[in-house]
């Protein structure tokens, strides 16, 4: 599950990694209010309205600067990264620029090279404090899949893509593989932190920096804690200037509070409608649709759709069952999109047997009342009896002999 | 011959009284495997005998630890149906029992806790299969998992995959062209998994009743490049290959845990490249997995025969 870059550092903060002041706002009232709010006398701060305030702990307060100050970043929150480039985090100078800024990102249609073309619809807005850079460095945690141990991965090019430094400048990056038998060990992080050149109060800062990191990413089970750019500021503090925090979504059940933070807005809204089925889908820009189970196998399917000269529309595992409720939730679902031009059903019946499966799709298609041409391949235990069922059906369906076979059958019903 | 579960293999089936437990236990009891006890902490002493819907042909003695099942019945192997919530505690408790191999079949077990689990794992020499797979079978002699058995064929085919029923299709392929297969392993769709491509590889290697080797991966990670470059310095036999998710769009998790392309890395092009460089015979579409393995091993081998030939147990 993703989170957005204010809901990262609100996480961050309970576990007393230096960040920004800084809160939410949904509205240009709102993210005035909150620049006041951040903006003014140390006393106004500890009175401070928005939950990320009241949330913070005293450290984090206190990292950023007590001294009054006029410079504020409003930054767009979304979930895609080069927001920057795409014009939404802008510096204000002024609470009226802070209001005019706002109100410009609020509602406005932000495309980065990872929203796709269509962009993303700004709704949410992070009011920060500004911060005098010295330097830009980096540090993420994530798995590493190679060593199954996590790892934590430091350097001195931070502001700028990682992958871009791993791919052209790998010794550029430091890192440390965490032996889960004991832990991120300080000798770890004083390693990262002379690694990147850092010494005196700093160089305590960022180890200190690095040891609460680990923590809110262990303890919160996420799946990628990414600080970039992870920022000196020119008064020796190290700060997360940004948080981009993603979570294992087998481990949610152990945090109703993450939970809490998925927002739907940046979802596709027929993948939230799909997950009250409990399928398992993913939207795609092609026209066949496709309904497999097992996600081995939706993959391979939609991969030979690809080969056979037509476009998968989405990527959908109705499960090892496939019975009449999950073909037909299936139907509905691929049905809503209206790129859909044809349906494939690929069914590999093992334990459950196909002509179950036969009996299953044909009911739900009468259900549901299909339309579009079907085709459908299933395979396995009583296939053939399978097959004669869904040909006696009377029903609008082409019956494959096979896997290749489907896939043409598919491809061919687009072009008639 | 075959590797890791055969004839010899004694089994405790963790979580037997649970739904899929004791649907899979039946299933397993029918295809031959030696069921020989159950573990349900607190059911210790209940002589199973399977659901109503479910009955299995021979009752499996339950006990509460996995130690009682080793000590009383000298269970060698276990398999896991214990939910996500508690199924690495499963794994730590059969590993300290003294279990040689774990087949971990449950889905969405948190990473943090397979960190802590494949480093136990390691201290302990243990092996493991999975999380999240289908498990293991040896055709006709013992099946340690939820594959339906009747598809498989003893022969001399291993097939090695990160799927569940793309592991079905493609010895569902092997099966019809007349061929069969030593043993499938199903080594999970996680990112952290017990027994990757290259442990079970150097299995394959030793063992004289495989001739070629089916190895079935997906996007996501990069276990299927560090086998590749094994095979291209250590495997002879032949190796054919195929990846899932080269429609797969960056950043998706496509279904399983570890199938996801995370900062362009992992992609199916990249394994199929690396796949192609090591020698192994790359197949574009999951529909001829089979008859490349039939041309690779160059046998004249009958059309589909219609016979259900897996239906006959050795």
């Amino acid at each position: 599950m993703k989170i957005h870059e204010y809901q990262g550092k609100e996480i961050l903060r309970k576990y007393n990694v230096p960040t920004p002041l800084g809160g939410v706002a949904f509205s240009v009232d709102e993210a005035v209010k909150v620049a006041q709010s951040i903006g003014g006398s140390s006393t106004s701060l500890t009175t401070g309205s928005s939950t990320s305030l009241t949330t913070g702990s005293s450290t984090s307060l206190t990292t950023g600067s007590s001294t009054p100050f006029t410079m504020w970043v409003v930054k767009a929150q979304i979930h895609a990264g080069g927001r920057g480039k795409g014009g939404g985090v802008k510096v204000a100078k002024s609470l009226d620029e802070v209001r005019q800024l706002a109100s410009q990102i609020l509602g406005m249609r932000l495309i980065t090279h990872q929203t796709g073309p269509e962009g993303k619809i700004v709704k949410r807005l992070l009011i920060e404090q500004g911060i005098s850079i010295a330097k830009e460095l980096y540090v993420g945690i994530t798995l590493d899949r190679a060593k199954s141990q996590n790892v934590v991965m430091a350097s001195t090019e931070g502001g700028v893509e990682i992958e871009k430094v791993a791919a052209e400048t790998p010794e550029k990056i430091l890192k440390e593989t965490v032996n889960p038998s004991i832990g991120f060990k300080d000798f770890q992080a004083r390693k990262l932190a002379f690694g990147l050149g850092l010494s005196g109060d700093t160089l305590k800062n960022a180890v200190k920096f690095f040891l609460a990191l680990y923590r809110a990413y262990e303890e919160s089970d996420a799946s990628l804690a990414e600080i970039n750019p992870l920022v000196i500021t020119t008064d020796g503090q190290v700060l997360a200037l940004d948080a981009k925090m993603n979570f294992d979504d087998n481990a949610l059940f152990r945090h109703p509070d993450i939970l809490e933070m998925r927002d739907l807005d940046e979802e596709e809204p027929l993948e939230i409608e799909a997950s009250k089925y409990n399928l398992n889908y993913i939207k795609l820009d092609g026209n066949v649709g496709c309904m497999v189970n097992g996600a081995g196998l939706a993959m391979a399917t939609m991969d030979i759709i690809k080969l056979a000269g037509g476009e998968p529309a989405n990527f959908l595992d109705v499960g090892g069952g496939a019975n009449v409720e999950t073909v037909s939730n299936g139907f509905k679902i691929i049905l809503s999109d209206k790129n859909v031009k044809a349906v494939l059903i690929n069914i590999f019946g093992g334990i459950v047997r196909c002509d179950r499966v036969a009996n299953g799709v044909i009911e739900a298609a009468k259900q549901v009342n299909v339309t579009l041409p079907v085709v459908v391949r299933l395979d396995g235990t009583n296939a053939k009896e399978a097959r004669e069922i869904l040909a006696n059906s009377g029903l609008n369906f082409a019956v494959a002999s096979s896997f290749e076979d489907a896939a043409h059958k598919v491809t061919q019903a687009i072009k008639n | 011959m075959s590797i890791l579960v055969d004839k010899s293999t004694r089994l405790v089936v963790q979580g037997i009284t649970g739904g899929e437990g004791t649907f899979h236990t039946h299933q397993m009891i029918d295809y031959g495997t030696k069921v020989i006890a159950g573990v349900t902490p607190g059911k210790g002493g209940l002589v199973y005998n399977g659901s109503d819907q479910y009955p299995f042909k021979k009752p499996v003695p339950v006990f509460n630890t996995v130690a009682d099942a080793v000590k009383n019945e000298g269970a060698n192997t276990s398999i896991i149906f214990v939910p996500a919530g508690f199924a690495a505690e499963a794994i730590m408790e059969a590993a300290e029992a003294g279990i040689k191999l774990i087949v971990a079949i449950t889905e969405g077990i948190p990473a943090r806790d397979m960190v802590k689990v494949y480093e136990y794992l390691q201290r302990t020499g243990t092996r493991m299969i999975g999380p999240n797979c289908p498990g293991i079978i040896s055709p006709g002699k013992c099946k340690v998992g939820i594959m339906p058995g009747f598809i498989h064929k003893p022969g001399t085919v291993g097939i090695i995959s990160r799927s569940g029923t793309l592991t079905y299709e493609a010895v569902w392929q092997v099966t019809q062209l007349g061929l069969g297969q030593s043993t499938c392993i199903g080594i999970g769709g996680d990112p952290i998994i017990g027994t990757r491509f290259i442990d079970a590889l150097k299995l394959f290697k030793d063992d004289d009743g495989t001739e070629a080797v089916i190895m079935i991966g997906e996007i996501g990670g990069t276990a299927e490049e560090e086998a590749a470059d094994y095979i291209k310095k250590n495997f002879k036999k032949p190796v054919i290959g195929f990846i899932a998710g080269r429609t797969a769009p960056p950043g998706r998790r496509m279904g399983h845990a570890g199938a996801i392309i995370s900062g362009g890395k992992g992609t199916a092009a990249e394994k199929m490249v690396a796949m192609k460089k090591a020698g192994i015979h790359v197949v574009e579409s999951p529909a001829l997995i089979g008859e490349m393995v039939k041309k690779v091993l160059g046998k004249k081998v009958s059309k589909k025969s219609k016979k259900l030939e897996g239906k006959s147990k050795k």
